[in-house]
């Protein structure tokens, strides 16, 4: 049983069809990865299945209802959660207090308890920060809690949007570029950090260029080509798919020899 | 600046005790008056920080609440008999009603589209006041009534002069505000608010009811506005339309963001200055206008976030 699924997912820009006709599904603790060359509609994708542009064509279904142009925040409510591939930090505020605002599903209540300071209000304020704390610890950001977030590095910022993303407790994840501008070293914490988010049950939909990376932890695959899905499968499959190599992990691979060279 | 929970006590103290010691240096009743005309300004500047400083979105009409307020203690008394305490309640009732029915469809617009919509409500509750000439006595005002709070403290006892009275009460009304301010900028509510002003996007997708918050936001601010137009009105016995007007509107986010629009002591401390400081640059004479536009361009070009973020900003560098 499929906890999301997308069918037929489309959308136009002016003339342009950004994305057209892309469908597949996610099982609870599954990851799956979205590939494809810049401009391909991946993070358009996203913002589809997360509500913040609303599709021409197509459904999403989460957890057997449709949900297809629910906004963001009724979405989040239902256990979807994301990340942003061009980082959406609350700049002025703490990283403490990033990573608390995500739980606000957890912790909201009344604006006039909130605004006499009632015990209550107070309790599940206190409960956030235990969580954020927690959460920052796990992404290797504790030591950063009271740091205003405008001052971190960006592989740092990308980590304090998933500890962000995390909060809510979701049951469906997407990230998009997490690893983007990560070293070596946090590159492997945030794969490490995907596995075992993954393994507590919650699906994963990862759109990432470190093609090592999506190999490795991806239980399936979807690629993306000018917006359409030219294949599907599992990591195996997906690397030795000729179509896929011409349009999109063959430039990769001449990427990575440049580098190397 | 970066407000701490410790930030909320030691604010207060500082509110606190600077309106308890002041007097002391007072050489006459006038200071007294000026006083309570910072705090009553403080008060509806407070509220704006609410919405401009933790929410991040500007209205240029908040005079129009602050003139609800007002005309609510002045009519309120005559027309349904309320007592003028309670002509203020209702006024703060009937802005937060209007700043819901107001804020619902001006609030989806954004940076500029929203300053004009909102001081096209500012310049309707001005003209209507103005207009409404059999009930409030159009362009030249009308009288407000004794509010009677004062003596009734002299039957207990406590004998103030009207001036240190409105001192006394306007101030307490300011520290109970900021009080308020301050609890919410650590809540769950104040965190929502400057979570949608950093990020929309990011807000909704952590389940955010931006609309909802922004909204809320609104009527706090208007409800401020409103206590502070219904203090103005009761202390001066007197309320013009001019309260409600645009200039007002200009004046109360000119102080927001003259000291520093993100703090709840910033903004006081911008309404204390731009409060005094026409009275403080007559020394200029003629060119006393010109000192003060002169003096605020100077504190926008070099202090951007304002004068109290910019002086704590340039203390803890020289402390580290
Ligand atoms: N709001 C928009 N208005 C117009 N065109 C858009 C909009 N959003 C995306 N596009 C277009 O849709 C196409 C897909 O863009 P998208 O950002 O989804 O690509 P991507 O696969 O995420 O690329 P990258 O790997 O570089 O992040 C691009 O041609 C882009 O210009
Ligand atoms: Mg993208």
């Amino acid at each position: 049983m499929s906890l999301l699924q997308i069918e037929g997912l489309g959308i136009d820009f002016g003339g342009l069809r950004a994305v057209n006709d892309v469908g597949f599904s996610l099982k609870p603790g599954e990851i799956v990865s979205v590939i494809g060359p810049n401009g391909a509609g991946k993070t358009t994708l996203f913002n589809m299945i997360s509500g913040i542009y609303a599709p021409s064509r197509g459904r999403v279904v989460l957890d057997g209802e449709d949900v297809t142009r629910l906004p963001p925040h009724l979405l989040a409510r239902r256990g979807l959660s994301r990340t942003f591939q061009n980082l959406q930090i609350f700049q002025s505020m703490t990283v403490l207090e990033n990573a608390v605002a995500g739980h606000h599903l957890h912790d909201r209540g009344s604006v006039f308890a909130d605004l006499l300071a009632l015990p209550a209000s107070r309790r599940r304020t206190r409960a956030s920060e235990a969580s954020a704390r927690a959460l920052l610890d796990r992404v290797g950001l504790g030591r950063a809690c009271q740091q205003e977030a405008g001052s971190l590095s960006y592989g740092a910022l990308k980590r304090l949007e998933i500890a962000r993303a995390l909060a809510l407790k979701p049951r469906v994840l997407l990230l998009d570029e997490p690893a983007a501008g990560c070293n070596a070293v946090e590159t492997e914490e945030i794969d490490h950090l995907i596995a075992q988010v993954a393994d507590e049950g919650v699906s994963i939909l990862l759109v990432e260029h470190d093609m090592k990376m999506v190999m490795r932890i991806s239980n399936h695959i979807v690629v993306l080509d000018h917006g359409e899905k030219i294949a599907e499968g599992e990591p195996a499959a997906i690397s030795r798919n000729a179509r896929v190599i011409e349009a999109y992990l063959g430039a990769q691979a001449t990427e990575v020899q440049n580098a190397d060279g | 600046m970066i407000m701490r929970p410790s930030n909320k006590v030691v604010t207060l103290v500082i509110l606190a005790a600077i309106i308890l010691i002041a007097p002391i240096f007072f050489p006459s009743s006038y200071y007294f008056r000026v006083g309570s005309l910072i705090f009553v300004n403080g008060l509806a500047v407070t509220g704006l920080v609410i919405l401009l400083g933790y929410a991040g979105q500007i209205s240029l009409g908040h005079a129009g609440f602050v003139g609800i307020g007002a005309y609510a203690c002045a009519l309120a008394p005559v027309h349904l008999g309320l007592h003028p305490a309670l002509a203020a309640i209702l006024g703060a009732f009937l802005s937060a009603v209007i700043a819901f029915l107001v804020g619902r469809p001006i609030l989806r617009l954004k940076g500029y589209y929203l300053a004009v919509a909102s001081l096209g409500f500012g310049i309707l509750v001005s003209m209507v006041l103005s207009n409404e000439a059999q009930l409030t006595g159009g362009p030249d005002g009308m009288p407000v009534p004794e509010l009677g709070l004062r003596a009734g403290l002299k039957t207990i006892g406590i004998d103030l002069s009207n001036t240190e009275f409105w001192y006394a009460l306007s101030g307490l009304v300011l520290v109970v505000g900021a009080w308020l301010a301050l609890n919410l900028y650590d809540s769950s509510t104040g965190r929502a608010l400057r979570a949608l002003h950093g990020s929309e996007v990011a807000a909704r997708t952590v389940g955010i009811d931006v609309a909802h918050y922004k909204l809320q936001a609104f009527i706090i601010s208007a409800v401020y506005a409103s206590v502070s137009g219904s203090l103005l009105a009761l202390q001066n016995k007197f309320v013009t339309p001019d309260i409600a007007g645009f200039l007002h509107s200009i004046e109360m986010v000119t102080m927001a963001v003259l000291g520093g629009a993100g703090s709840v002591f910033g903004a006081i401390l911008g309404g204390a200055i731009l409060t005094t400081l026409p009275q403080v640059l007559t020394v200029f004479q003629e060119y006393e206008q010109l000192m003060l536009g002169l003096i605020m361009m100077l504190v926008m070009i070099f202090m951007r976030e304002g004068l109290l973020p910019a002086i704590a900003r340039r203390l803890r560098g020289r402390g580290e």
